[in-house]
This record gives C-alpha cells, structure tokens and sequence, in this order.
C-alpha cells in the first residue's frame, strides 16, 4: 500500500475536525445509524455487558471452587451459573467480539470503503444481537437455566426444569445477527474493495474475516435449527432426541457440535488476523508467508466443518467414525501451526518494539501454542478417553478463547483505540495491564490441566479433597486476571478526555484505515485511495520510534 | 483415594497404554513451545528496535521453509493419530471371558448388579486382574462412567447400551465419577472402585443374603412376564424359540440379516415390530415402560445363559 502520508501529529488544542463521533449527537443519531464504526461501537457498549455479568458468574463459581464441598451456592445455582458464563461469553461475548466489533470498526476502512455493503441490514443485525441478548437475559432473571451451554438432550428437552426455551430463543435471534454480519462482511469484501486492492493485497485481518464470515453463513443455521427441534421437543412432546419418545440423543450431540466445533474457529480466527496485523506493524515487516497465513485461514474454515465428532469419542459413537474424526482433527491443527511459525519467522530481521499490542500479540502466540498443543491430545482418542468432560478440556479450550481470542481482541482494541477515538491510551498502564492478564491467565488455567489428567470432571460443584490445591491455585489466578481485565476499562473511559490526541496514524502503520485522519470522517476517506501495493509494506531498516510517551 | 496427587494413580492395563501417549504429547508440546518461543525470544532481543543486527535483505516467503513445517508436522501428526487409534481400538472392545456387571445410571446414582447376581449402589467390588466388562444404560438422561485411575471413560445413554472395560493392575479404592453433565446433583453421583485380592472378592461376594444369578432372575422374569407363553415349544401362538439364539445371525422379514446381540433384544423386546423375525408376524405386545432396564438387562442375560442350547424340538 502507499506509504502512510505524514501528519503533524501534536495537534492538541485545534479544533477538532468534523469526524464520525462529533457530526452528529444525541441518543438518536446513534441507535438509527447506518454507519459500520458507530455500529461497532454500539457492539462494543453491548459485549462488554455480557462480559461483565459472565465474569461475575466465573467469579462465582472461581470462589464456590476454593473449598472442595459446595457452601456459597447451592448446586442448583451452582449449575445455572456455568451455563450463564458459557452461553453468555460464547454467543454474546466471544463470537460477536472481534468481527462485530473491531471487524465492524475497520474492514470498510481497511479495503478502502465508505462503509459495509448493507449498511441498514448491519444496524438491524445490531437490533437482533440485543433482542437476543435481552431474551437471554430475561431467561436468567426469571430463574436461570441448568442445562450447560450445549444444551445436551434428553436433559434439555424432559428433565431441566428451567428456562431452557427462551434461553434457547435468544441464542436462536442471536444467531440471526452473526448471519447477517457474515453475509454483510463477505458481500462487502468482494464487491467494495478500493482501486488496486486485488485478493493478494488484502490485509490478513481481512482474509481471516472473510473465512470468518463464511463459517457464520454455512454453521450458524444448523444451530438455529438444533435449538428449534429441541424447543419442538421440550414444548410438544415430539419425539426427536429422546429415547423415551422414540428420538436418539446422540443426534443432538452431532447436530449441536456440527454448528459448535466451527464456531470455535468463529472465536479464534478473527483473532489470528489481528494478529498479523500487529506482529507486522509493531516487527516493522512484511509478513513472512503471506499466501500461506491467508490460505491457512480458507483451510481452517472448510477442515473445520469435518471434525465435529471429535466431541463425541465416549459418546457412543462409532469406534470407525472416531477414527476419521480423530486424522480430520490432527490436520486442522495443520494450518494453525503454520500461522503460528510464519509469525515467528515474521519477526526475524526485523524491527521489534514492544508497545502494549505487541505484548498482547506476543502474549497470544505463547498462550494460542499451548492451547493448540493440548488440542492434540483431545484430538488423540485414547487420551481424550480419559481428559474428555474433564477439566483438561476445560483449560484447553480457555487457552484457545481467552488466551487466543481475548488476548487478540484487547491487542486489537488497543491498536485501533487510536483510530476509534482519536485518542491515546495510557502506554505504561497498557504494558502493564498486558502482562498482569498474561501471569493472572496462566495462573487460573494451568492448574486446570494437571486436574483434569488427575481427573476433575468439569462442572462439579463439589469435589474430593485432593484436588483443592489446585483449585485454590486457579481461583488466585482469576482474580489477578480480573485485574487485568479492569485495568484496561479504567484507562480506556480515562483516555477519552484525559488521553493525548492520537493524529491519524500514531503507529506509522501501512493499512489503508491508517491513511484517514482519527477520528475517520463519516466516509472514512476525502477522496477513495488508490492501492498500488501489497499489504505491510515496513521497512525494517528504517528506525521508526513508536513509543507513544515520548511523543 | 484422597490422597495429594500430581498425576493419577496407575491401577489398569490401559493405563499403563495411555500414559505413554500422554508422555509422548507432553513431550512434543515442550518440543513445539521451545521450537516457537525460544526463536522469538532470540529475535525480540537480537531485532529490538535500535540493535546493530543486520536487517539487510529480509525473507518473505520461502516454498521451502513452508513445506518443512508443513510437512514435518504432519507426519508427526499421523504418527500420533496412529498411536492414539490402536489403543483407542483397545479401550473401546471388550475382549471375551470377562466378567459382566450390569450398570444402570439414573439421577444421581449408580446401580450396579454383578452377574453372580449380588447388587450395590455407587460401589464396585472387583477382583484384582480379571478382566471387568461392564454393560451400561441410563433410565433418564445422560450419564458417564469415568474411573480416572483405570483411564476410561463411557457415556451411559438411556435408550441403548454401551460398554466399558478394564484390567486391574493394583489393589486399592479409586474414584467413579459421573462425568457427563446430569443435573442437579451431578457432582454428587460418584462413587468408588474397589479393587481387591481374588479370594477376598469371593469372601466378599458371598457375604449377606444368598442371591440368585442375573441369569436366574432373567429366567423367572421370562415365565413371571408371560414371555415363555409364547416363546416355548408348547405354545398355541407361532413364536421364535430363544434357546441358541444369542450371538447368531438371524434372518429378518425384510431380507436383512441382523445379528441378535443386547441391542436387538432390547430393541425387539421393547420395539417388537422394528425387526421381525423371517416366518413370523409381529404380533408380540411392546413392554416400554412395563419392564425396568435392570429386568430387561436380566432378561437378555437369562437369553445369553441360553444362547449355547440347542433349540427344543418343535415336532414333539
């Protein structure tokens, strides 16, 4: 791409350019925009409220796990608080984090558009996700639901006595929501990219939206259909998945996991692209293997769809079925390995500084490695015989997600905060906010992994004794990671009065939404940029300082 | 069995299997992460902005470097995969000649019956290094049968049967959870193993009240039920004789072959006209919600006692 236009950028105490955030003000003028950045914004605002009450539903539960009998909650609650953090931080956290939000913020600006191709569709989108997530929530206020986030039948549908339909009902519209956002990025992929902005030129931020958007598409209807036949099941009595009634309860597990095992990869591989985007900028290189990383995403989203079964070894399965799932699971790892090693090799001969992004890149390859390893002992079917509904997988798949995509998300959001608000963020408080979630984080999940091995299963409200150390361990660990979490949402709300004025692109990085000014104008660009280069056009040797304290 | 432990107990042969894979994939984990993070470390520091190292004519892509570390893992992967499936194959069949508890699962307990007939509740006795095959189903919803010190695990699902089996290695009591989520008191359905010397697990059985075998209760269950009105050599009604009919192939109305083992008796006792017999009518009554799945367990161990006798013959 052309080189970033070089911008005074002190410009502190001038009057603030018409941008997106001051053309117009009032209630209003936000909850009817069609503008994709307010939009994000908007999911940005909603997420953090799902967060917040699905944390304080891990922290619950971090705090009944200090003593090994059950004594703050009841079981029952005990229950109804799993499933709370897990459907809330899966469909309403998770999955709409990165694309919603920072997808929505800066894929139009990144292949140089004035906006997404559908712009009301996104804002109804929008509407769906909070429709949704106000049915979810009106579920936990009448009583909460016990059955687990996978809905697991016959239980769901003749034993749980709880809310389960409109919980389900909420997940349902939710689902509509990253339907249409996926359909929208897709659409505006393809039809509305700049000038010279061939395929090979996208951003990797771009192309793992793009693969993103096509798992949202394929997967997201067979889940809505699952929950419709388990509703059909629990309202009428139709005999589909339990056995009682004629059904087969395994069926549900395929159908649940044929949706869930892509939307795994729905929450990790915007975040691998974001990870490109900050390895690059903050190495001040090109990426090492750039067909490579972008293919690696396209495969990730297809094998993806083939592996479901590996949820279901113990299951009653198919001993031969196993076995396909099993050689499917080791070559999806396939592709997440070579991203992980062409981003290594990404930073030889590089210029590397250590900006808060950064650490949080650097955080996510350690964290993203080790959870990617331990796949492959789930993936391994005698082990995953043992560790499979134990509290290995438990830490495995929170290494993925919250080791992966959080970390992912919060570099992210400090990389592109700039853009979004026009300001700076605290630079020390963001190191240090890094590396307290990086040691708070390992500390809560690495116990995990020696539990489950010992054999916790996973969603005991009380457990035998032995395994409180453990547990006292991981609880130690969440609270230091919840002051990881808080720090940053101090500073950021601090920096949008107090933080210094960002100028249009403070990282001096290449892509095309660093070449508009910050805050963007309504239309993101004056005039519509010409591409006349690949992506990360960097220059290693030239000495680029981007510690933002001293500027 | 509560004792502080940093890695479970050892107390089944697959054990023994499983753990060498688990030592192998710990070790390519240590492997990878050094692969990965030792590089990173050396170039953050080497290519930290403002180093002297030389940054002249970096690589971007390399067809070859790609190919290694595609290619390298891959194999590595099958490897494992391979590994993994042979043991898998190991775990999940239950080898002959071992001795048959029956299991039922039910919110929140374990009811277990040995074949000798003797019942428990949330506790296994079993006799060191025999081989244990436990048949399993579930009255409600899902449940697993996991002991960690044996590595294996098995869903237990209501509407058909599974199988899990193992090998004792050493004496002691180990932990039996539930580890599929079952409501309310999930964490409350576990129990223990009790794995004990052959001649204690004989004192054992025979401590308490004289029980009958499964078999025997299965048998006078077939008359108390009315099953031998119809399925006996005397009958007014055409009927299939049951006797050496376990294990074989039997030929099905549609043309279809199926071979009678737990699931097709339980599914002709509970769904007769599923599979009709080849020369019979369906006209057997369904015993859904009259037998309970300890009785039809007992019922189908009653047809495997007989499963080796010849069939009476009809012309008498």
């Amino acid at each position: 791409m052309t080189s970033a236009t070089e911008i005074d950028i002190r410009t502190e105490g001038v009057a603030a350019p018409a941008n997106y955030l001051n053309i117009n003000l009032g209630v209003r003028s936000w909850l009817l925009t069609t503008d994709h950045k307010r939009i994000g914004i908007l999911y940005l605002w909603t997420i953090l409220i799902f967060f917040v009450i699905a944390s304080v539903a891990a922290a619950l539960m971090r705090i009944e796990l200090l003593t090994p009998q059950g004594d703050l909650v009841t079981s029952e609650t005990y229950n109804k608080l799993f499933t709370t953090h897990g459907v809330l931080m899966v469909w309403f956290f998770l999955i709409p984090s990165i694309p919603a939000v920072l997808g929505n913020f800066v894929l139009p600006m990144m292949i140089g558009a004035r906006d997404v191709a559908f712009p009301k569709l996104n804002l109804f989108s929008w509407y769906l996700f909070v429709a949704g997530g106000a049915l979810t929530l009106w579920s936990l206020v009448r009583g909460g639901v016990d059955t687990g986030w996978t809905f697991y039948t016959p239980y769901s549908t003749t034993y749980a006595n709880s809310h389960v339909i409109s919980m389900a009902a909420g997940v349902f519209v939710a689902g509509f929501s990253s339907i249409i956002t996926g359909m929208n990025f897709m659409t505006t992929t393809h039809k509305m990219r700049a000038p010279g902005l061939t395929w090979f030129r996208l951003p990797l931020f771009v192309w793992s939206l793009y693969a993103t958007s096509l798992i949202l598409v394929l997967a997201t209807p067979v889940l809505a259909i699952t929950l419709a036949l388990m509703s059909v099941e629990r309202f009428w009595g139709v005999g589909i998945f339990d056995p009682k009634l004629g059904g087969d309860p395994i069926l549900f597990q395929h159908l649940f996991w044929f949706y869930s095992h892509p939307a795994v990869y729905i929450m990790i591989l915007p975040g691998m692209g974001v990870i490109s985007e900050l390895i690059t900028c903050f190495s001040r290189k090109r990426i090492f293997g750039y067909g490579f990383v972008a293919a690696a995403s396209m495969a990730i989203a297809v094998l993806g769809f083939l592996v479901w079964g590996h949820h279901m070894f113990v299951s009653s399965q198919s001993i031969y079925a196993g076995m396909v799932f099993s050689v499917l699971s080791f070559l999806v790892a396939i592709p997440s390995a070579i991203k992980v090693f062409n981003w290594t090799a990404t930073l030889h001969k590089g210029s590397v500084s250590f900006q808060t992004p950064m650490l949080y890149a650097l955080g996510f390859i350690g964290l993203f490695t080790i959870g990617g390893m331990t796949g492959l002992f789930l993936a391994t079917l005698a082990v995953d015989v043992h560790v499979h509904d134990s509290y290995f997988v438990i830490a495995h798949f929170h290494y993925i997600m919250v080791g992966g995509m959080v970390m992912a998300f919060m570099g992210g959001l400090h990389y592109w905060w700039p853009k979004i608000t026009g300001r700076l963020y605290p630079e020390f408080a963001g190191k240090l906010a890094a590396m307290i979630t990086f040691i708070g984080f390992n500390l809560t999940f690495f116990p995990q992994f020696i539990l489950g091995y010992l054999g916790m299963p996973r969603r005991y409200h009380a457990y035998p004794p032995e395994f409180q150390v453990f547990n006292v361990l991981s609880t130690a660990g969440a609270s230091i990671l919840g002051i990881g979490y808080l720090l940053p949402l101090i500073y950021f709300l601090w920096s949008l009065k107090f933080g210094r004025v960002a100028g249009p692109n403070p990282w001096r990085a290449t892509g095309l939404e660093w070449q508009t000014s910050s805050p963007p104008p309504k239309d993101n660009f004056e005039r519509t940029p010409i591409v006349t280069d690949g992506p990360y056009a960097y220059s290693a040797e030239e000495d680029v300082d981007l510690n933002l304290a001293s500027v | 069995m509560n004792e502080f432990h940093l890695f479970p107990p050892q107390a089944s042969s697959a054990a023994h299997q499983i753990d060498w894979i688990y030592f192998a994939l710990t070790a390519l984990t240590f492997l990878i992460c050094a692969i990965v993070f030792l590089p990173i470390v050396f170039f953050a520091i080497k290519y930290r902005r403002g180093s002297k190292a030389d940054r002249s004519n970096p690589r971007v892509e390399s067809l070859l470097i790609e190919s290694g570390w595609t290619i390298v893992p891959l194999l590595i992967f099958i490897g494992l995969f391979g590994w993994g499936a042979v043991v898998y194959f190991d775990v999940e069949r239950p080898p002959r000649d071992a001795l048959q508890i029956l299991v039922v699962g039910k919110q929140w307990m374990w009811k277990l019956q040995h074949a000798e007939g003797k019942q428990e509740i949330d506790e296994l006795h079993i006799p060191l290094g025999r081989t244990v095959a436990l048949t399993m189903t579930s009255q409600d919803v899902i449940h697993s049968f996991f002991v960690p010190a044996f590595r294996v695990k098995q869903d237990v699902v209501p509407g058909k049967y599974t199988s899990e089996w193992f090998k004792s290695t050493e004496p002691g009591e180990y932990h039996i959870f539930c580890s599929q989520y079952c409501g309310t008191q999930h964490s409350a359905m576990i129990g223990r193993v009790v794995v004990m010397e052959p001649e204690d697990y004989e004192r054992w059985l025979n401590i308490g009240q004289p029980s009958e075998s499964i078999a025997r209760t299965g048998e006078r269950l077939f008359r108390e039920r009315g099953c031998s009105g119809c399925h006996s050599v005397n009958s007014k009604f055409h009927a299939p004789l049951l006797e050496g009919l376990y294990g074989k192939s039997a030929p099905l109305e549609t043309g279809e072959i199926a071979t009678v083992d737990d699931r097709y008796l339980r599914d002709s006792i509970l769904l007769p006209g599923k599979e009709i017999a080849k020369g019979y009518q369906n006209i057997m009554p369904s015993y859904a919600g009259q037998l309970g799945e300890e009785e039809i367990m007992q019922l189908i161990a009653y047809l495997k006692s007989i499963g080796n006798q010849n069939p009476p013959n009809e012309s008498k």
